[in-house]
């Protein structure tokens, strides 16, 4: 795949101007993470809704088209959605999203910032959050 | 040869055998000098001589290979010594810069600096010339102070001064900067900092490859270099330091090689060089950075300096003309060294680098180890393209190519 074929219209198009990019005045979960080879930023917020669901999400940070990009469309992508789904989230979920897969050892660090940034913040609330009615197989 | 004529880099290049290879169906086009040099053959065979005729333990075998190796080893010490006008018995091989400004941290430091002492830096240095004295300021209680930078990138020779006032222990400067490229006047830095009482260290990373040195003229106590960015081989480097203090200091590692005689309540220590290469010893790389110097000496280092000058004159010229290329540093390229770091409109430097790779071009993009100058600049990472004896005009025009299709795709 060449470089014209990852910097794809759509990543460009999300890096330039990012979906749900920004802060919430009110949120339950936060979590920042970097990427020390780029220098690449992430954060995210996450105001939790009824039923456990991500009601409204941000992000902000710094970094390369494919981090910042990614990021992005992750957050749409999970606006929405159950909390318990980020466990199931992938990495080829990611590459799903990127349209492609073929970014090189020291891309793929970039394009999984955002994923590894959502499920430490979704993870560490589950924790905290935990009650033992979780833990019955049965339910 | 004589001196006056011009590097011929087309014969430069048929000694270096990966510059043949093609990266992604491309010509190598390696702008990453800075971060590691290419190795001529004359380096590779040394290392395949040593390792294939005379490999040996060096300075206590009798036995014929432990003599060859020796003097093959103490050989290159002296030739290194040399290169950068030092005596052979003030040059102590290292892994590399980063471990000599350690040594000097441990074994100078730890002696010799006390609480409330002042160190400075500058704000152009690597992390190897910052973090060492930030470790060394913390289990001292000593200070550490940074000597600012001009808009131009340059020293601000004015707060070193305000800082001379207080009669700093240290001081730590890079003769020419990884990031901006600015060649610093460490002779006029030293001989103030000499007259202020301070002990002064040269980080010579990015000069010994380039450009003539000779660290008698500079008058600093210590000298630092690494060999893998001269042509040699990774792993070794040199400290070079004033004899006289060398042997005031402890050592740095305990063991083998560094001893004179061990008892069980106490040692007494070799000779310096000795003193600081404690256990096994690099042999065969220390006895191809010996080769990389003869082979730096047979291009001339003046020639060397000139090539790079040229080179990079042609390339400010040629990139500044391009839409959305920033570079950093000094605007005249006869005051700088080969690294030209750059952004180009609001693409990423890592994206950069990503784009370039597919057209078989090499730069390094990021912080440059240099995390303080970055945000001094306001930037979060640069993209930077760095020459060597091997690099053409050619290779220039191939990164401006490189560049072009970047802001293509990015539509800058």
């Amino acid at each position: 795949m060449s470089s014209a074929d990852i910097y794809r219209e759509l990543i460009l198009e999300y890096y330039r101007n990012p979906r749900n990019f920004g802060k919430l005045d009110r949120f339950d979960i936060e979590a920042h993470d970097t990427n020390p080879l780029c220098g690449d930023e992430v954060s995210m917020q996450i105001r939790v809704g009824a039923g456990n669901t991500i009601e409204e999400i941000r992000f902000s940070g710094k970094g390369c088209a494919i981090s910042q990009a990614s990021a992005s469309m992750l957050t749409e992508l999970a606006k929405g959605k159950p909390l318990g789904w980020v466990k199931g989230l992938s990495k080829e979920d990611i590459f799903k999203l990127l349209g492609t897969s073929d970014l090189g050892p020291s891309r793929i660090k970039c394009a999984l910032l955002g994923m590894k940034v959502l499920k430490t913040g979704v993870y560490g609330y589950l924790g905290a959050h935990f009650e033992d009615s979780d833990a019955d197989p049965t339910r | 040869m004589l001196e006056t004529e011009a590097l011929d880099v087309e014969q430069v290049r048929a000694d270096f055998p990966i510059l043949t290879r093609k990266v992604r169906g491309k010509r190598l086009v390696y702008l990453d000098s800075a971060a590691t040099s290419q190795k001529p053959k004359q380096v590779v065979q040394a290392l395949v001589d040593y390792y294939s005729t005379y490999n040996s333990n060096v300075h206590r075998s009798v036995h014929t290979l432990g003599e060859e190796a020796t003097a093959a080893y103490e050989a290159a010490r002296e030739r290194t010594a040399r290169f950068v006008g030092a005596s052979p018995k003030e040059l102590v091989f290292v892994r590399g810069t980063t471990e000599a400004t350690n040594l000097v941290r441990f074994a100078w430091g730890e002696r010799f600096v006390e609480k409330g002492d002042l160190l400075v830096t500058t704000l152009m240095e690597h992390h190897s010339n910052i973090v060492p004295w930030q470790l060394l300021a913390r289990s001292k209680g000593a200070r550490l102070e940074y000597v600012g930078l001009t808009e131009e990138g340059t020293l601000d020779l004015a707060k070193l001064e305000s800082l001379l006032k207080e009669s700093p222990k240290l001081v730590a400067v890079t003769h020419c900067s990884n990031v901006l490229g600015t060649i610093n006047d460490v002779e006029k830095v030293c001989s103030r900092a000499k007259s202020a009482g301070a002990a002064t260290i040269v980080d010579g990373a990015q000069s010994v490859p380039h450009m003539p040195v000779d660290v008698a003229r500079i008058g600093c106590d210590f000298y630092a270099f690494s060999g893998h960015k001269m042509l040699g081989p990774t792993g070794i480097g040199a400290l070079v330091g004033r004899k006289e203090l060398l042997e005031k200091m402890d050592p740095f590692q305990g063991g083998g090689e560094m001893i004179k005689e061990v008892f069980l309540d106490h040692s007494t220590w070799n000779e310096v060089p000795h003193k600081f290469e404690a256990g096994t010893v690099n042999i065969a790389d220390a006895i191809g950075l010996g080769a990389a110097v003869d082979y730096l000496t047979g291009l001339g280092m003046s020639k060397v300096r000139d090539h790079e000058v040229k080179l990079m004159r042609y390339a400010m010229e040629t990139l500044n003309a391009l839409k959305g290329f920033r570079s950093y540093g000094p605007s005249d390229p006869s005051t700088r060294g080969g690294v030209l770091s750059f952004n180009l409109a609001d693409i990423h430097p890592h994206d950069l680098a990503t784009i370039l790779d597919e057209e078989g071009i090499a730069i390094r993009s990021g912080h440059h180890c240099a995390q303080p100058l970055m945000r001094w600049l306001d930037v979060a990472a640069t993209s930077r393209a760095s020459f060597h004896v091997y690099n053409s005009y050619d290779d220039v025009d191939s990164l401006k190519a490189g560049l072009e299709k970047a802001g293509e795709i990015f539509k800058v």
